[in-house]
């Protein structure tokens, strides 16, 4: 017995093409949401690294470093470390991709009546979803270990828009890495790739300890420019400076998300249209 | 007739290398056509173009009625593709695969769920459950990555290596699902490695090298071309040889164009044959005769090697220790 069950039509105006991708890239989605249910310990395990790292700056190292102004090494460490989050997700981001590809499951995908940017979709808005979540436990990390924020709740919610739209842009040079690389085990070199980063900017130490030319690398570094700007808007110690990039960082936080946005975003889709092995 | 899959002068190029040099293919609607070749003679290059996941370079193809690069919207609608790997998400289940891809399919939640459940009873992964696809043995993916590229029932499937890597049990599992697809009137494109696999499942052939199509035709036409099946004889003395290629020679009706080969080194005779059971007996009786002892006698199907190196034309050129003997 077997019933016979054949594709619906094309959808030929915009507004029914629309319908679909918002469709399809729901469902790609709720794939990921899937995963999370199924593997709940690789989640959890995502959200507690960064909660280590807190706790091993903040207390194996914290005492010795020097923050600006005298204030509390903690209070200076933390919107450091929520942008690292924002960078580490880079690596979820990849993983997923580059499992997809290699495994054909992005072929299938691309074989399949669905509008191409559906897939994408679907993954950037899981992806979205975990860093919010990453975000709020970093947030619960921060409040337990001492830190505050200090100028309303107000400002504080901006300094959280600015991190996600971080996040958002580092999804795509994740996505773009993922399409490629090649291979889940290139994730290597994406560590290799982000852990300079995230240490060459002032996550952990203020650029003001650092020799001259160090300091420079650090502050046009786009992590140091989001950090600098949330510690402002949570009014956290580190913020300001004396250079013209130390003093732009509120629009810097703007300007470098929307330029990594720019650059990956067509980049990927151009990647994904014409995946030719 | 109509064809399903329609190809004319098909060119792909990837950097230095010319993958496709002018491929045609025309597959009639409810056939099952292989495509023949080794590693890297362009097969899963030209699934690709006609799957339109690769725009050709040159030339033109029709699947299902559509343009593969204009239409190429239309021709996914009326496609399954099931390429080398099994593509299927390892942390789902075999349901929850069959769900995602019906969803993407834009059947409505319970019509995917009904799908996924027919799909799980006919490719006898009932069973399974709640299991993630990841500990799934590698015949059950396989009849998996059928069931997604059937569920929307597409009037042109693609089988990509379909059986590379599988046990033959897992082999046979697959080919008993393909067949059943066949029989309700589903066109497939195979690519296979195997002729044993293009001799079980397809009713026409096409055997393609470094890029270009060398022979055509169903697959007892292109056996017959080579003889179909090849007797081999093992003698004890490397003295017997030439007697021992004389008797073949005469008992397979050997002649001019239809060679007996004769390996010295592993004191083996073989020639092609076309009565299997009457040359066997009358051979060991020649032999006997003769008073040559035979270590090993033995009729099998000629290999894809064979094959290739037949249609090829390279068979000159292989090793040394082959040497081509005219019977007597």
């Amino acid at each position: 017995m077997s019933m016979t069950v054949t594709a619906p039509e094309i959808p030929r105006t915009a507004a029914a093409r629309l319908r679909w991708a918002l469709a399809d890239g729901w469902t790609v989605t709720l794939r990921d949401l899937t995963h999370w249910a199924r593997k709940p310990g690789q989640v959890v395990a995502g959200l507690l690294f960064p909660v280590m790292i807190v706790l091993m700056f903040g207390y194996v190292f914290g005492g010795g470093m020097a923050v600006p102004g005298g204030g509390d090494y903690r209070e200076y460490l933390m919107p450091g470390m929520y942008a690292m989050t924002m960078l580490f997700g880079i690596e979820a981001t990849f993983t997923a991709v580059a499992r997809d590809a290699a495994k054909g499951v992005t072929d299938r995908f691309r074989s399949l009546p669905i509008a191409s940017s559906a897939v994408v979709l679907g993954r950037s808005v899981a992806d979205m979803l975990n860093t919010v979540l990453g975000l709020l436990v970093m947030i619960a990390c921060g409040l337990a270990v001492g830190w505050r924020w200090h100028e309303g709740a107000v400002r504080a919610a901006l300094a959280v828009g600015l991190l996600l739209l971080l996040r958002f842009a580092f999804l795509w040079v994740g996505i773009y890495l993922g399409l490629t690389l090649g291979g889940p085990e290139a994730v290597m070199a994406v560590q290799i790739l982000v852990w300079p980063i995230g240490f060459l900017s002032s996550a952990f130490a203020w650029t003001g300890t650092m020799p001259g030319w160090l300091a420079a690398v650090a502050e046009w570094n786009p992590l140091s420019a989001t950090m600098a700007a949330t510690r402002d808007l949570f009014g956290n110690p580190g913020a300001g400076g004396t250079t013209w990039i130390a003093e732009h960082a509120a629009v810097m936080a703007l300007v470098w998300p929307l330029l990594l946005i720019a650059v990956f975003l067509p980049l990927s889709v151009r990647r994904y249209r014409r995946l030719d092995r | 007739m109509t064809y399903a899959i329609a190809a004319e002068g098909l060119r792909k190029r990837y950097g230095h290398t010319l993958a496709l040099d002018g491929v045609d293919l025309a597959v009639g609607e409810g056939t099952v056509h292989g495509l023949l070749g080794p590693n890297g003679a362009g097969k899963t290059t030209a699934v690709r173009i006609l799957t339109t996941l690769s725009r050709p370079d040159g030339g033109a193809a029709r699947v299902a009625g559509f343009d593969v690069v204009r239409q190429a919207a239309d021709v996914r609608r009326g496609i399954g593709l099931v390429g080398q790997h099994a593509a299927l998400d390892e942390v789902l289940s075999g349901r929850q695969n069959l769900v995602m891809f019906g969803r993407l399919h834009h059947l409505r939640p319970a019509a995917a769920r009904a799908r996924a459940d027919e799909l799980l009873a006919r490719f006898g992964l009932a069973d399974t459950d709640t299991k993630p696809v990841g500990h799934y043995s590698g015949g059950m993916r396989r009849r998996l990555d059928l069931a997604v590229g059937m569920i929307c029932s597409p009037p042109v499937l693609f089988l990509d290596e379909p059986t590379t890597g599988l046990d033959p049990r897992g082999r046979t599992e697959v080919w008993e699902a393909v067949r059943g697809l066949v029989a309700e009137g589903t066109t497939v494109l195979l690519t296979t490695q195997y002729l044993e696999e293009a001799d079980q499942l397809a009713s026409r052939v096409s055997v393609v090298d470094a890029g270009r199509v060398v022979a055509e035709g169903s697959p007892d036409e292109l056996k017959s071309a080579l003889g179909g099946d090849r007797l081999d004889v093992v003698v004890r003395h490397t003295a017997d040889l030439p007697a021992a290629a004389a008797i073949v020679g005469r008992v397979t009706g050997a002649r001019g164009d239809v060679s007996v080969d004769v390996d010295a080194d592993s004191r083996r005779v073989g020639a092609p044959v076309r009565d299997r059971s009457a040359a066997l007996p009358e051979v060991l009786r020649a032999l006997d005769a003769a008073g040559i002892t035979v270590e090993d006698i033995a009729v099998r199907r000629p290999t894809l090697d064979e094959v290739f190196l037949h249609l090829t034309g390279t068979e000159n050129s292989t090793e040394n220790s082959t040497r081509k003997g005219a019977a007597a």
